[in-house]
């Protein structure tokens, strides 16, 4: 019993518990449908167009579409330790860096291309920095404008996607050139967004491991006024947070819109920003900001992604898949809430009362 | 002791004032620069209301529920479940539409009342709650039908729909190019939303639970100390959101005449940004409908004036709403920054 | 019961865990009487007050308040309201956003006939009070617009419209200027003539030989007496409170007996203040030296070390450090001179909670080198070790949360961060508060310790006896305002009592 309550508490606990049983859910499945029961796990190469093959199953399939919003959790993690809010405006930037990127790839005004109009990397370094941009604005206004989170993104929520619509003049730009769709499709028989993805989680670890960032954010999102007594300068952190969190806003864009290879600004990142802040809240993590577990959050991704993917295999609709995941969102913060912990605690506390009245 | 007291004009309803001198300059601009494009007719002013209707029911619960310092995201998503079960409940189930509204009047009730439940008493953000609220109700959209379902079989709804209210002693009235002489008219979904915020503005004003709700909103903690039941104006702030929602819904459906899963996506955040630019502290406690019902009117000017234009991308209508919306919400922290100074 | 007495509270016992709060303490408030509730930070004034107004919930004990059969117990603050007890707290209980009719009826309104809420009643009901107290307050306005000393006697003609019998005002003068406080002093002696019991708490002593007929004293939990005003002179309060008997005063001379005043100076504050809570000061501590900051609670002495350490902002002034004029804007330029701050309030500005002991102690260190110059894993561990084992913090390992340990051992965590640091000038500010005797001396030979390899301190401490063991010098504060400095050859309990009761001591 005490083991068991040991292993619950444990920080990993409740992404790992949930990963686990999605993918339980996913054997059953397997197992009422007669097909081998660790199909979930299956990886084979099939070939595709002409003589190159690559890897293909459903495992591969959650790795590589949970790619953006893991990419995402990153940066709203750290926004969350930080803040105690949520950059709401991650799935607009994305959408708006991919437009920016596409235009300056296209051309403005022009809908289909062949080839560039400017080189690659000038398209790319813009969509990543004027996401970027977007993060200062954000910061700006939450750490120096004492602004709540939400509300702060709340404006680039609106205007991020308007302005890449601008940019696109309210048309879907298509970039068909090879080595721009490379990043949505695939390097040898690996699809390049989970190649993106880990070389993205692997630096953000390496960050934390090799400089004090993480110190800084929590000691910052945990007691505010002690940090600054200790030296910290708040307002610099939260708004570091921000950006780091628009960067990832930035590659998480320009995956998606490389994946159709055309900046379709009205769809890229819908919703997204949704499931990233569900990914932290999987991930084992207070939205109340402070301490934070960014293996959780990454679990937490691709978790939604396996639910997602799960969902779709069992003949769910794409539109029908957010009441479940409503559910999940609902059934997390409940367990976690003050008040029920509290009944619980009662609870056993009265079990406990009503043994020892017994013996 | 009279240097304590100052001008009747304070930062609260200086920012309802700059709102509606906004508006009015806003429409004025309009009127001189697209006078050839009949900007100047009555009929234009009544469209954005006509147009809005939803929106505005929307937004008065909207603002009740910001008064006590929360937020409600789900209503986008209340408005296109509301649709879907009344286009579908007409078209593939065959009931009647007066059942139907009332049907979709109590799921928004029972809607609120789980939400605020969960933010109340299990005090859980609000933020969080009412996003699992929409991901919940767009997701029943679907499950309810994925295809999109127009409204063509009921004649009391389709009576409703195109039902004009003239205006009386032909105000406002004009010819147009056939030369046949037109009365401006507004629908029944304007006079639902108008008798809202009449509503909401005596029930803010002249109730208990109206002086609550900006009591909650002031200080949580007094209001307590005073003898208010704080969970249960919240509650019912926000059932009342809900319930509003679903008004709104059935006057968006009444526009529409259609149910689609994609439907009012987005509504929420125009109406969380009808109730700032209309001078609602996203913080709580302050706040006044009237403020909401200019800041819906601002969104529908410019987006008229947009596509008054007829050259402008579209897009350009959220990109101003959302300038308007920076430079409201800054103001309000400044205001905010310049109290606290001169508390301290 | 007699007639005359509107409460009484009898033998109230009150445990926070590991702590008795209060021991068996016994108040009594008359009618039409104002009685100070007297004692130093911890002596249990707010557990009582608590237990009274029902946040607290008391062990043992009995309260009997004027008009009700038999003791009660409140269950919560309302429940006290309701049974004639209000409370009017130092931050205005009321509503900013609201009008001052409004935050007068709220949840009382009158109602017409339709149910709704009669404005006009409400608003002439309102004036009709501010005229019977005498206050020109137009009721239509917020109350965002009145100053907070109106703003609290608003909130004293709430309770008082709520015909409450004990008046509970919680230092309510602490933001206010003279005016505002003759202002409420009008008020409560105008209430006193109606036989209202006041409770007063406050920290400033003229004001309650100002205002009051009686004072309670209240020292570690337990009660130590209920005086009139002429039984006890400020003196004999501060004594009470300090617990010395003022009669037999022990010559405690301090022990590091030494003089700095050739040393080099470290600090020089010249003409240094605060808005509203720290007037203009002057202020040199020599290198090696130890200057305690002596007061009551709320005399400005955390605030003093505070405005030097650029916690808070002075707005007028200069300060050198080591003979250079410097601005210091934030806590990182003050720690970039080599300056230190544990601050009292540990728990809302030392510790990071959810933090480790390991993490905790390298903070400050950490914060100094900035982000990219991480402290390598070996050498944090290092470091932690040395102060765990050097100020002998007990804890399950250095990777515990700090929030764990407990309050003493936090606090050595503190003193660990800023001793990483290796600091020129050091503010120590109730370094010992909360922590068992032996390790009070082992923290008070560490300052000393300190100041010998030439470190500067200032050393901040409720216990006069603790201050004359380990500092050089005293400064002495009263109401914001530095009013002297004592000298080693003057330092002694009874020169350091009359100086902080200041005025009227004989």
């Amino acid at each position: 019993m005490s083991k068991l309550k040991s292993i619950t508490k444990k920080r990993l606990f409740l992404p790992i518990f949930s990963m686990i049983l999605v993918i339980l859910i996913n054997v059953v499945y397997d197992i009422i449908c007669g097909n081998p029961p660790l199909s979930f796990f299956t990886i084979t190469i099939r070939a595709i167009t002409g003589d190159s093959s690559v890897l293909y199953g459903r495992l591969i399939d959650v790795l590589n579409r949970g790619s953006e919003v893991a990419i995402l959790a990153i940066g709203m993690t750290l926004v969350v330790s930080s803040s105690a809010g949520t950059d709401i405006s991650v799935g607009s930037v994305m959408s708006l860096s991919g437009g920016l990127c596409c235009m300056l790839l296209a051309g403005y005004g022009v809908t289909n291309v062949s080839e560039y109009a400017n080189p690659l990397w000038v398209g790319l370094l813009a969509g990543i920095a004027i996401a970027c941009v977007c993060g200062l604005f954000n910061g700006f206004l939450v750490a120096y404008m004492n602004i709540q989170p939400m509300v702060a993104t709340l404006i680039l929520w609106s205007a991020g996607r308007a302005i890449g619509l601008l940019l696109c003049n309210s048309q879907i730009v298509y970039v068909r050139v090879p080595s721009f769709q490379v990043f949505g499709s695939y390097v040898g028989i690996i699809p390049t967004p989970i190649i993106i993805a880990a070389v993205c989680i692997l630096i953000a670890s390496l960050v934390l491991r090799f400089t004090a960032l993480g110190t800084f954010i929590q000691s910052v999102g945990i007691n505010k006024r002690a940090a600054r007594i200790s030296g910290f300068n708040s307002a610099k952190i939260i708004l570091l947070t921000y950006v780091i969190c628009g960067l990832c806003a930035g590659i998480a864009g320009l995956l998606a819109t490389s994946r159709i290879y055309s900046a379709d600004t009205n769809n890229i990142g819908l919703n997204m920003e949704l499931d990233a802040i569900l990914a932290v809240a999987l991930g084992g993590n207070s939205l109340g900001g402070g301490k934070f577990n960014l293996a959780g959050s990454i679990i937490g991704a691709y978790t939604i992604q396996a639910i997602t993917t799960t969902l779709y295999a069992l003949g769910v609709s794409s539109a029908q898949a957010p009441v479940f995941k409503a559910i999940v969102v609902i059934l997390i913060v409940v367990i976690q809430a003050e008040p029920v912990k509290e009944y619980f605690k009662k609870l056993s506390a009265k079990k406990v009362a009503a043994k020892g009245a017994k013996a | 002791m009279n240097k304590d007291k100052k001008v009747k004009i304070n930062s609260n309803n200086l920012l309802l004032i700059i709102t509606i001198a906004l508006f009015v300059v806003m429409y004025i601009a309009g009127c001189v620069v697209y006078a050839d494009k009949g900007f100047t007719r009555l009929q234009t002013f009544l469209n954005i209301l006509i147009n809005n209707a939803g929106l505005i029911c929307i937004a008065s619960g909207m603002t009740c529920v910001m008064l006590t310092g929360g937020i409600d995201i789900s209503v986008g998503s209340v408005v296109a479940m509301d649709c879907m079960i009344i286009a579908v409940g007409i078209e593939r189930w065959g009931w009647s539409s007066p059942v139907l509204m009332a049907l979709v009047l109590i799921i928004g009730v029972v809607f609120g009342l789980v939400q605020g439940y969960c933010i109340a008493y299990l005090k859980i953000q609000p933020f969080i709650v009412t996003m699992a609220g929409m991901f919940f109700a767009r997701g029943m959209t679907a499950v309810i039908c994925t295809e999109q379902v127009s409204i063509t079989s009921d004649r009391i709804f389709t009576a409703l729909s195109s039902y004009k209210i003239e205006m009386p002693f032909g105000i406002g009235s004009y010819v147009n190019k056939k030369g046949i002489p037109q009365i401006p008219y507004v629908r029944a979904s304007v006079i639902v939303a108008l008798l809202v915020v009449l509503v909401i503005f005596l029930m803010l004003r002249y109730t208990r639970f109206g002086r609550s709700l900006y009591a909650v909103g002031g200080n949580q903690q007094s209001a307590t100390l005073m003898g208010l039941d704080v969970k249960k104006v919240t509650l019912k702030a926000y059932m009342l959101s809900s319930f509003l929602a679903s008004v709104g819904g059935i006057c968006y459906c009444l526009n529409t005449m259609s149910g689609t899963t994609t439907q009012a996506a987005g509504l929420e955040m125009d109406a969380i940004s009808s109730a700032v630019i209309g001078g609602t502290l996203l913080t709580g406690g302050v706040g006044n409908v009237v403020g909401s019902l200019f800041g819906v009117m601002i969104n529908g000017t410019i987006s008229t004036l947009v596509k008054t234009n007829g050259k402008l991308i579209s897009s350009w209508a959220n990109i101003v709403t959302a300038i308007l919306l920076c430079f409201f919400i800054v103001l309000q922290a400044v205001f905010v920054k310049i109290k606290e100074r001169k508390k301290a | 019961m007699d007639k005359n007495i509107v409460l009484t509270m009898r033998g109230i016992c009150m445990t926070f865990p590991g702590v008795k709060a209060l021991d068996n303490v016994d108040f009594t408030l008359r009618k039409g009487e104002i009685r100070a509730l007297m004692g130093e930070n911890g002596a249990g004034k707010s557990t009582l007050i608590k237990c009274l107004t029902g946040v607290n919930k008391f062990e043992a004990g009995e309260i009997h308040v004027d008009g009700i059969d038999g003791p009660i117990v409140n269950k919560d603050t309302l429940d006290a309201q309701k049974k004639g007890i209000s409370t009017v707290y130092q931050e205005v209980n009321l509503c900013p956003n609201l009008s001052v009719a409004e935050n007068l009826y709220i949840g009382r309104e009158p109602l017409t006939k339709f149910g709704t809420v009669n404005r006009r009643k409400m608003n002439a009901m309102a004036a009709q009070l501010m005229k019977d107290l005498d206050l020109d307050i137009e009721v239509t306005q917020n109350l965002e617009n009145y100053s907070l000393a109106l703003q609290q006697m608003i909130a004293i003609a709430r309770a008082v419209d709520m015909k409450s019998k004990v008046l509970i005002l919680d230092e309510p003068t602490s933001s206010l200027d003279d005016h505002e406080v003759s202002l409420l002093f009008k008020m409560m002696r105008q209430l006193r003539e109606q036989g209202v019991g006041i409770v007063f708490v406050t920290h400033f002593l003229e004001q309650v030989y100002e205002v009051c007929d009686g004072i309670t004293v209240l020292r570690n939990g337990t009660l130590v007496g209920e005086y009139t005003v002429e039984e006890l002179p400020r003196v004999k309060l501060v004594a009470a409170m300090m617990g010395k008997d003022f009669d037999d005063l022990a010559s405690i001379k301090p022990e590091g007996d030494k003089d700095m005043s050739n040393a080099p100076l470290e600090i020089e504050a010249k003409g240094l203040s605060h808005a509203g809570k720290i007037k203009p000061f002057n202020l040199d501590i020599h290198k090696g030296e130890v200057i305690g900051l002596t007061g009551l609670l709320g005399s400005g002495r955390s605030e003093l070390a505070r405005v030097i350490y650029g916690a808070d902002r002075a707005q007028t002034g200069t300060l050198k450090v080591d003979g250079k004029e410097v601005a210091i804007k934030n806590p990182i330029d003050a720690m970039n001179l080599g300056m230190g701050l544990l601050p009292d309030d540990r728990k809302a500005e030392g510790i990071i909670g959810d933090l480790s002991v390991r993490e905790n102690i390298i903070l400050a260190m950490q914060a100094k080198l900035g982000i990219f110059k991480r402290i390598p894993m070996a050498k944090q561990i290092e470091i932690a070790d040395k102060y765990i084992e050097m100020l002998s913090i007990k804890t399950a390992s250095r990777e515990t949360l700090i929030k764990q340990l407990s309050g003493g051992n936090q606090q050595k965590v503190i003193l660990a961060r800023w001793l990483a640091t290796n600091p020129d000038f050091l503010v120590l500010d109730e370094p010992t508060r909360g922590i068992d005797i032996g390790t009070k001396t082992e923290i008070q030979k560490l300052v000393i310790k300190l100041a010998d390899e030439g470190k500067s301190i200032i050393f901040i401490s409720s216990e006069v006896e603790e201050m004359l063991r380990t500092c050089n010098r005293l400064a002495v504060l009263r109401d914001g305002e530095k009013v002297g400095e004592l000298e080693a050859d003057e330092m002694s309990q009874e020169g350091v009592m009359k100086a902080i009761a200041g005025g009227g001591a004989q």
